[in-house]
């Protein structure tokens, strides 16, 4: 270890993988479907996504964890958003791919992707 | 390096189960095993990865395994539980309740640790990481600010800003007797340049007492990196951790972490690149209480038969093979990093006017939550025992808890209040000590409990001086004596004699303390020591010689169970007609009264 910054490599490589562990009142959580009917719908492959593409993202504050049956299980996979202060958003009909995309433009950029919500999926 | 580091990608859960000494011995291992095999055929290991970490601290419900990201905590869990936390939690999200641990008030819910009774009042420094991170991976240690404080010690700060920061931080040591740390390093690094040594002592020898294994068998880095400040700072260039045998798997970490900060470059040559050397070795001791001590320490780490020496000279003047070398506790080191990178009034911040920070407890004896626990110096007695343990065990009532093990001395029911911290322990006969707290209840006899302190002692004398090998022997007699019914009123006062020449004439603190269990005994228990010796009754109903169990003739009913199951036949009777124990016979074994169906036998 020569420097600080070598230091400080190590340090970033490794705290977005384990970050989850601490307590934390506020940040984002997002939270996916995995009751049996959410997993048949492919919700497994939706959480993976999620987890890669904020790691690899490096956002900070951000865990993506799991629940049982949302409820609405013709709309599986469900994913739900919660932003401290905000309403929750709830996406529907998930892939890996539309949850890239709530990764870079809700969670990143607060956007709110409209067009997967369920109230969109509803009209 | 590179291909050392171990990459979590897509793990999206994590398995945190308790490699700590308890919950190893009540079958972590074998969990952990069983997580592993039942992830695989689930299909989700890849997304799900199991750490073995330290001491979570309720080791009482042990093993503990604790989900994240939801912080799940599950108590008690058994190999034939994982199949079903696997399915449920891990592939489904559905958190198992069942296995969740419960409040006192019967509720089962997931929420963050911090709320959870046993962590409320607790405040974790030195245990920060224990629990946390997997002990045996540097980059987990380094992913929350591990080795920063070392960086930052030795490329802004000079070794007198060093000292300066942990003096005004009031940081004292955790070992026993609280000496402010800073003032050993300024002494030690005021010596004349030359070899100098840094020595961690993890001796801990206390009966009961486990925080410093804990620390070290959950965040050996943070020790590792203490010591690196330390030698920075009195111009150290090689130290050395004292650690018994008997401590494997802390042994075990140890070695790893120093393995692997030596890989790093964070221990050995040109550290950070700023020209500071340092390296660290292990040094294993038998086990003996005495080689806690300071000097005997070094004449055990020299190579000697651990035996104590006068002092001055003090070690921070002539220490190891006679050269300036300072000595810390384990959890004193726990705290240096923290106070490093978050500024000494952070520290000073915490706890009271003279004693800062937190304190770690080994909570032992009649207590509901056995286990470790952190609290802020000044946290009352009675916040540990009633909130925090959870109580005593079967509605019985506290009569008092000991704290500094042998050293020590007892803190009865009308003290209950009393802030924990080093003053205010000391002006009641008490002390801090190494952070043993034995709870003690009603069914609890001081003057055996004092005995049992005193025996050790006598087992742990090394013998090299009189006052100590000899005189506590007497006075292990003299209580033998009373608690065998032969006591008599004067064997009182030479109790007291004989500790006060023991603690004015002992060669080191193992004896001048000593005589600590037996006075505060004394002081605030006289007369359980005056019914012992006066009336020969020991009103606990604990020394054997002194109890009688007797037949309640009028609960009596005559049913015999009690003279079928005496051992010795010492009961006996009509059918249908009071019996009686003949106590000439009786052995006082007490299966009687466990027997009687009418609670007509009675022990006094
Ligand atoms: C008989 C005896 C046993 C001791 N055992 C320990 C021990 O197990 N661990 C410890 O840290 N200090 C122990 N001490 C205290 C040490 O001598 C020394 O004061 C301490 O390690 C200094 O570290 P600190 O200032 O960080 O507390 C013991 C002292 C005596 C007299």
């Amino acid at each position: 270890m020569k420097s600080l910054a070598e230091l400080e490599a190590i340090r970033n490589k490794t705290l977005g993988n384990i970050n989850m562990r601490q307590d934390r009142e506020e940040g984002v959580r997002i939270v996916v479907g995995m009751a049996t009917c959410g997993i048949a719908a492919g919700a497994r492959p939706v959480l993976n996504a999620l987890v890669d593409e904020v790691s690899k993202r490096g956002v900070k504050n951000v865990i993506v964890s799991q629940t049982g049956c949302i409820g609405m299980c013709r709309l599986e996979p469900i994913i739900e958003v919660y932003v401290p202060g905000k309403e929750k958003v709830t996406y529907v009909k998930m892939n890996p791919e539309k949850a890239v995309r709530v990764v870079s433009e809700h969670i990143v950029n607060q956007q709110p992707v409209l067009e997967y919500t369920v109230g969109e999926a509803e009209q | 390096m590179e291909g050392k580091v171990v990459t979590m990608n897509l793990v999206r859960s994590h398995v945190l189960i308790c490699g700590g000494t308890g919950c190893t011995s009540s079958g972590s291992e074998t969990l952990i095993a069983e997580f592993d095999a039942q992830l695989k055929k689930a299909g989700i290991e890849d997304e799900v990865s199991v750490v073995k970490t330290g001491c979570f601290g309720l080791c009482a419900l042990g093993p503990i395994v604790i989900v994240y990201p939801e912080g799940a905590f599950y108590c008690r869990i058994k190999p034939a539980d994982v199949e079903e936390l696997v399915r449920e939690h891990l592939l489904k999200g559905r958190i198992v309740n069942r296995l969740l641990y419960e409040e006192a008030t019967g509720e089962r819910e997931v929420k963050p640790l911090s709320e959870v009774q046993f962590y409320k009042k607790q405040l974790r420094i030195a245990l920060r990481n224990c629990g946390v991170i997997d002990p045996e991976r540097i980059d987990e240690y380094i992913a929350f600010d591990g080795y920063k404080a070392l960086g930052k010690a030795l490329t802004e700060m000079s070794p007198e800003q060093v000292i300066e920061t942990i003096k005004k931080s009031g940081l004292r040591g955790r070992g026993g007797a609280g000496f402010p740390t800073a003032l050993k390093w300024e002494f030690a690094a005021k010596q004349p340049k030359g070899v100098k040594y840094v020595c961690c002592n993890a001796d801990e020898g206390d009966p009961g007492a486990f925080m410093d294994r804990s620390v070290l068998e959950g965040d050996p880095h943070a020790v590792i990196e203490a010591m690196a400040i330390a030698a920075y700072a009195i111009g150290s260039e090689q130290g050395y951790i004292y650690i018994r045998a008997e401590y494997p798997i802390a042994v075990k970490r140890l070695r790893i972490a120093i393995e692997q900060a030596k890989e790093y470059g964070l221990l050995g040559n040109d550290i950070f690149g700023t020209g500071f050397n340092f390296d660290l070795d292990l040094r294993l001791g038998a086990g003996a209480f005495v080689c806690g001590e300071e000097t005997a320490l070094m004449t055990s780490i020299e190579g000697h038969r651990g035996e104590p020496r006068p002092r001055p000279p003090f070690p921070a003047v002539k220490g190891l093979w006679a050269v300036p070398t300072i000595l810390n506790n384990v959890e004193t080191y726990a705290n240096v990093p923290r106070i490093i990178l978050n500024g000494a009034e952070w520290f000073a911040d915490i706890g009271t006017e003279k004693s800062k920070g937190t304190k770690v407890f080994a909570l032992g004896g009649k207590i509901n939550n056995t286990g470790l626990v952190e609290v802020p110096m000044g946290t009352t007695l009675r916040e540990i025992v009633e909130e925090i343990g959870g109580g005593i065990p079967n509605g019985k009532k506290f009569k008092a808890a000991q704290t500094g093990g042998p050293s020590g001395g007892c803190i009865p029911m009308e003290l209950i209040d009393t802030p924990i911290d080093y003053d205010s322990l000391l002006s009641i006969g008490a002390m801090m000590g190494s952070g043993g707290l034995i709870v003690m209840d009603e069914d609890s006899c001081m003057v055996d409990i004092a005995k049992f302190f005193l025996e050790f002692t006598v087992d742990e004398s090394c013998g090299k001086c009189a006052p100590c090998r000899i005189g506590t022997k007497r006075m292990y007699e003299l209580l033998e004596k009373i608690t065998s019914g032969k006591g008599e009123v004067s064997d009182i006062e030479n109790l007291r004699t004989l500790a006060g020449s023991i603690k004015a004439t002992a060669l080191c603190g193992l004896g001048q303390t000593a005589p600590n269990p037996v006075l505060s005994t004394l002081r605030y228990f006289e007369d359980e020591y005056m019914a012992h010796v006066a009336e020969k009754r020991c009103p606990a109903g604990v020394c054997k010689d002194l109890l009688q169990y007797t037949i309640d003739k009028d609960k009596c009913k005559g049913c015999s169970i009690c003279a079928k199951n005496c051992p010795v036949g010492a009961i006996s009777g009509e059918v249908k007609k009071p019996y009686v124990i003949d106590p000439a016979v009786c052995i006082k074994c007490g299966v009687c009264e466990g027997k009687c169906p009418f609670k007509a036998i009675a022990r006094k």
